[in-house]
């Protein structure tokens, strides 16, 4: 009696655990909007739904917030106008592969979302793509770079940026022309945004790549890649990773003696890089698809995101707001199923604040930019758009 | 397989090696010391090492650690950081041993139960450190705090106090001030530690527990005291190591203690777990084979090699290298 007592507590325990383990990981509802008044206005659809789908909580959540915001600009706008506000939901994948699917297979069952800004992350969008395809239920990422995400076939994905086969290669043109790079050492993180990025930006380099390394996520300790980085006398390194490996990274090559050129790419974008890096971090070069905050293209915006989120727009919040706008003005031309929303978004072709917002086929925008960035006294500032 | 790589470096690649493998021994120690005692493996040891990265970077805050301070005012901070990280290192293992384990060994639990408890206690303390921004705005102290409760769940650094001073040369290796730190300071606290077991009066009760509980309670030795000791010198030893990672990397997160758990308890068991000077060895030998098999095979085979080490060695020598147990070590 007393060992089958135990043994039910034990197992109690365990259930508690595990619960709480889970329990940490559901998703997030906003509910920002949703009236129970359907009456419909000027022809626009009534009760549906935008969701986020990318990291709130975990590692790389510094990554996910700008996103939630820019979407949530622009449905604050429209439902500052429109007759019946559209809800903001946001999904939590965390960044996680793993959650992804099942998040997805969520989403796609919640009726009320017709519209999906994210997924954030290459590696989430992967996973969650063929469910998002099955479930028809149409995505426009505001940040996902990986080259090989729009060719799997799956009509429902769309970016809002360029991809890293464009990125990779103004990578390795500024390496090239403007930092004047006569030996470069490439690493990468082994992510499916990382490897690839390495892979373009090595394989346009040509020559010039010395020697190559891969680290490992969650890795802290990078004394055997900084003694590589240090005998093959590179003048530059070029990081395709995330900012919190970038972040340790960067240190400890300084500490080992480096001093030329740390080029990274978009997934390096964050003030959690400088945190990290602190005086490390000064004179890093950052590539990204996304505009600067500067530019006055997105001045409106960027004023507009500052009053309300007190804080310049981070990177990719305006790609985001442009990704929502999609969605927005589909609903306010009355689509209300995804089939219709989906056959929409794929003809789209108006101006977007970021660029013309128009996709192939395959989901890919017609109209990249490309920009790099320096960080200068602990801020990243936005440096020149590279042309090739 | 880059041989010419690794012989061109080999010195640098060996004493950075051992810089890293010195951490993962003082960590080891605690997961040993805990073993050889209640042959209980404590999970949340990993958690009682976090908590001391984040005593040592909250006190370099707090002191105002900066990168510019003058050289005498910035030891004057790593000691009180050593100090913090140390004792709230101690509190935690105690913690742990008073919340997660007294209770079940008491009613004479399973180990594998203890094992369980331990589990859950490491997701609730690390998990609470990645929360800390919400624990602090329960108080309501989340804008008083935030320098120390903000970006819980990512990266945070502290400045560089001690610069890192080329000392000496090694066969063509500038050997810094840090790895000789780290070194000398894992070896000579490994060495205090097996001491204090060999010969001090309380160790002598941790010995005898360790050998035989029962009988060692009839001779007169307060075993709930024997546990508590183990515990508080693990968790000395894991805030010490947890300093001298700070002094290292000078980066942590909340789940900092994961991987470097993982790997200490490898190290312990590599070297003979329940053995001080086996925790010492294996966590040396890791640390060294994980920087020579990431310059042979390249970065991302650093895990590989460190297990494979593990399997080899355990294939040959089930009871890791120098396999005693912590009851039969004699002075």
């Amino acid at each position: 009696m007393t060992r089958s007592t135990k043994r039910v507590r034990g197992i109690a325990a365990l259930i508690a655990t595990v619960g709480l383990t889970l329990s940490a990981c559901g998703t997030t509802e906003d509910s920002g909007g949703g009236d129970g008044d359907s009456a419909s206005g000027d022809g626009a659809a009534c009760d549906l739904t935008l969701a986020f789908f990318g990291p709130q909580t975990g590692p790389a959540a510094g990554l996910g917030e700008p996103i939630i915001n820019g979407a949530q600009l622009a449905i604050d706008e429209y439902n500052a106008e429109a007759e019946c506000e559209v809800a903001y939901e946001q999904i939590d994948s965390q960044g996680s592969p793993d959650q992804a699917p099942s998040l997805a297979t969520e989403a796609v069952g919640n009726d009320a979302i017709i519209g999906v800004v994210g997924p954030a992350f290459s590696g989430e969008s992967a996973a969650a793509g063929p469910i998002f395809s099955e479930g028809g239920l149409p995505t426009i990422s505001p940040s996902a770079t990986n080259p090989a995400l729009s060719e799997n076939g799956w009509d429902t994905f769309h970016r809002a940026l360029g991809n890293d086969a464009t990125q990779g290669p103004a990578a390795a043109a500024y390496i090239r022309d403007t930092v004047a790079a006569t030996s470069v050492f490439v690493i990468d993180d082994a992510s499916e945004y990382g490897a690839g990025l390495a892979g373009i930006v090595e394989e346009e380099l040509g020559d010039t790549v010395v020697d190559s390394d891969t680290i490992q996520t969650g890795q802290t300790d990078f004394s055997a890649t900084a003694t590589k980085v240090g005998s093959s006398d590179a003048d530059t390194v070029f990081f395709g990773g995330y900012y919190a490996e970038a972040g340790l990274l960067v240190r400890q090559l300084r500490d080992s003696g480096f001093e030329g050129t740390f080029v990274v790419a978009d997934g390096v974008k964050d003030p959690g890089y400088m945190d990290s890096a602190r005086d490390a971090a000064e004179a890093t070069v950052i590539t990204c698809p996304c505009i600067p905050a500067d530019d006055p293209a997105v001045a409106e915006f960027a004023s507009a995101y500052e009053a309300e989120f007190g804080g310049a727009p981070g990177t990719y919040a305006a790609e985001a707001y442009d990704a929502a706008q999609i969605f927005l003005d589909g609903i306010a031309e009355g689509i209300s199923t995804r089939e219709d929303m989906l056959a929409f978004v794929n003809d789209y072709d108006e101006a977007g604040i970021t660029k013309q917002l128009t996709f192939d086929e395959t989901g890919e925008p017609a109209d990249v930019h490309v920009y790099a960035y320096t960080v200068e006294g602990g801020e990243i500032v936005p440096d020149q758009e590279i042309t090739s | 397989m880059n041989f010419e790589f690794l012989f061109n470096n080999f010195p640098e690649l060996t004493i950075t090696g051992l810089a890293f493998g010195a951490i993962y021994a003082l960590i080891a120690l605690g997961y040993t010391m805990v073993y050889g005692v209640l042959q209980l493996i404590n999970f949340a040891h990993s958690e009682v090492f976090a908590y001391g990265t984040f005593a040592a970077l909250w006190t370099v805050l707090a002191l105002g650690g900066d990168a510019g301070v003058s050289s005498g005012r910035g030891i004057a901070i790593l000691v009180a950081a050593l100090v913090a990280a140390m004792l709230v290192s101690a509190a935690i293992a105690l913690l742990l041993e008073r919340v997660a384990y007294r209770p079940l060994l008491k009613r004479n639990a399973p180990r594998l139960i203890a094992l369980i408890s331990a589990i859950g206690a490491s997701f609730v303390l690390a998990e609470l450190l990645g929360l800390r921004d919400r624990v602090a705005g329960w108080f309501g102290l989340e804008e008083s705090l935030s320098e120390y409760v903000s970006g819980a769940r990512i990266n945070r650094s502290m400045p560089t106090l001690l610069e890192r001073k080329k000392l000496f040369s090694f066969f063509g290796y500038d050997v810094t001030v840090i790895d000789v730190i780290v070194i000398v300071a894992a070896i000579v606290m490994m060495f205090a530690l097996d001491q204090f077991v060999r010969r001090s009066r309380l160790g002598r009760g941790i010995r005898a527990t360790a050998q035989d509980a029962e009988t060692a309670a009839l001779m007169g030795v307060n075993s709930t005291r024997a546990v508590q000791v183990t515990f508080l010198l693990g968790g000395l030893m894991a805030g010490a190591a947890a300093f001298l990672y700070m002094l290292k990397i000078e980066t942590t997160r909340f789940d900092v203690g994961f991987l470097l758990g993982v790997k200490a308890f490898t190290a312990a068991v590599l070297g003979g777990i329940g053995n001080l000077r086996g925790a010492l060895l294996g966590g040396l030998v890791l640390g060294v084979a994980e920087n020579w098999g990431s310059a042979l095979l390249g970065s991302e085979w650093r895990d590989v090699v460190a297990f494979v080490l593990l399997v080899v060695i355990l294939l040959f020598r089930p009871t890791g290298i120098l396999g005693e147990s912590l009851g039969k070590a004699r002075t």
